[in-house]
């Protein structure tokens, strides 16, 4: 039985990892080599790498520490930010990067997760989205990586969810943007909700806290990873500890 | 030890060299036929599709060349299902080394497709060269939508049918989960693949 994936995600700006809350004020966390490393020895399922000045700035992701990521670790890794065109998804996964994540350009192109599913295969084709609650419905949004130049590109999650599958994503990382930075749980009832609607791996990301909000996305959400950064770099959880937390409450787990 | 990582054009082959110079071994990437057919040790690593890879191949004047290679042969991924005659995905004629036709994952109630994750193996022979220091509890890295079936395997996996973790045929190897990003059960087997 396939286990379910605990997933630290690196924020990366200027080749360092970094963290901010609710998407501002990012603080520097460390070296990507060191961090990777630390949690590949710790346990992670994977790890995902977000260059979050790339896509705001219109510029592509840097590969020259896609590089060096590659040759330290051998545990999968995501890549995303900036991937706009098939020339430099083949850059990253050349690199040996395992999947690419597209969020604000697949949203100014749909047609992008057709051209890299084309050429690479689904399996390396993933689709973050960042949805934020508008009343009853769930909105969509763009370049969240730099506040003050967010879009709005007029979609529901729900149908931007349908579409991304019907386009050839072979995973969907749903970024819950009133839950993230702020530890006080996933949000259960928008993955779940999203999970109906989704035939490939959901990724849970955003809100993470304790160990309970872990089980609880899994048990609630059927998700197949859960995605979390301050918890991690803070060490306020270790990752070993959470496996084997979770494995006893009926979890699998790769312990 | 020379050991050639045939260059079918799929994305992520570095990966795989990366995960040999970890463990101290130095290999080729190359798709030139007297190399392949020089090395020790090749392996056939493949991200994609079935088609578009055989193709590859045959442009490469490969074909034959690999069905032809007496040492130790190692495919990974993508790589075990050319060996096989068919695959369902684009409806490729593959290598033939290894009878039957690669099919579609059919996932179960509450599976999702791509089979992608960490997944146990069962070694239907444990004493296979591959399983080596393992104890069979291990978890390995697999992603995948297409699956070979479990006649000439001697490790099964399940996602939502049982299909062919890894496969022997002779000098031919090869393993549908990702050695090369499978933490250190990953490790092993590579290393078992380069001490047979």
């Amino acid at each position: 039985m396939v286990a379910v994936r605990l997933i630290p995600c690196l924020d990366v700006r200027d080749g360092r990892v970094v963290k901010g809350v609710r998407f501002r004020d990012h603080r520097e966390m460390g070296d990507i080599v060191e961090l990777a490393g630390r949690y590949r020895d710790e346990g992670a399922d994977e790890l995902v790498f977000y260059d979050i000045t790339a896509s705001p700035q219109r510029r592509s992701v840097d590969v020259a520490w896609v590089e060096k990521v590659a040759a330290a670790i051998d545990i999968p890794f995501c890549v995303a930010g900036g991937i706009r065109n098939v020339a430099t998804a083949r850059a990253v996964l050349h690199a040996g990067a395992d999947k690419v994540s597209v969020n604000s350009p697949a949203l100014e192109r749909p047609q992008l997760i057709s051209e890299l599913a084309e050429a690479f295969g689904s399996q390396c084709v993933v689709v973050g989205i960042d949805s934020i609650r508008d009343g009853q419905a769930l909105r969509v949004r763009q370049y969240t990586g730099d506040p003050d130049n967010m879009v709005d590109p007029r979609r529901d999650t729900e149908h931007w969810v349908e579409e991304v599958q019907r386009l050839g994503a072979g995973e969907i990382v749903l970024n819950c943007m009133d839950a993230d930075g702020v530890r006080t749980g996933y949000d259960i009832a928008q993955l779940d909700h999203i999970r109906a609607r989704c035939r490939v791996p959901l990724i849970a990301s955003g809100g993470a806290g304790n160990e309970q909000h872990f089980l609880d996305v899994f048990e609630q959400a059927d998700v197949d990873g859960a995605l979390a950064a301050t918890v991690f770099h803070s060490g306020q959880i270790a990752i070993p500890e959470l496996k084997r937390w979770l494995t006893g409450r009926g979890i699998v787990t790769r312990v | 030890m020379t050991i050639a990582v045939i260059n079918s054009g799929g994305a992520n082959l570095g990966s795989v060299v990366h995960a040999l110079n970890r463990l101290g071994a130095e290999s080729l990437l190359t798709r030139d036929a007297d190399e392949i057919r020089a090395a020790e040790r090749v392996i056939l690593p493949g991200v994609g599709a079935a088609a578009w890879a055989m193709n590859a191949l045959r442009e490469a004047g490969l074909v034959e060349v690999v069905r032809g290679l007496d040492q130790p042969v190692l495919g990974i991924c993508l790589g075990l299902q050319l060996f096989f005659e068919r695959s369902e995905e684009g409806d490729a004629e593959c290598l033939g080394l290894i009878p039957g036709t690669v099919e579609q994952l059919r996932a179960g109630p509450g599976q999702r497709l791509p089979h992608m994750g960490w997944n146990q193996l069962a070694w239907t022979d444990p004493d296979d060269p591959l399983a080596r220091g393992l104890s069979g509890d291990e978890w390995f890295y697999f992603v995948h939508s297409f699956a070979a079936p479990v006649d000439h395997a001697v490790a099964t996996c399940e996602h939502g049918m049982r299909f062919a973790a890894v496969v022997r045929r002779g000098n031919f190897a090869a393993c549908q989960f990702h050695p090369e990003k499978s933490a250190a059960a990953g490790a092993r087997v590579l290393a078992n693949f380069l001490d047979l």
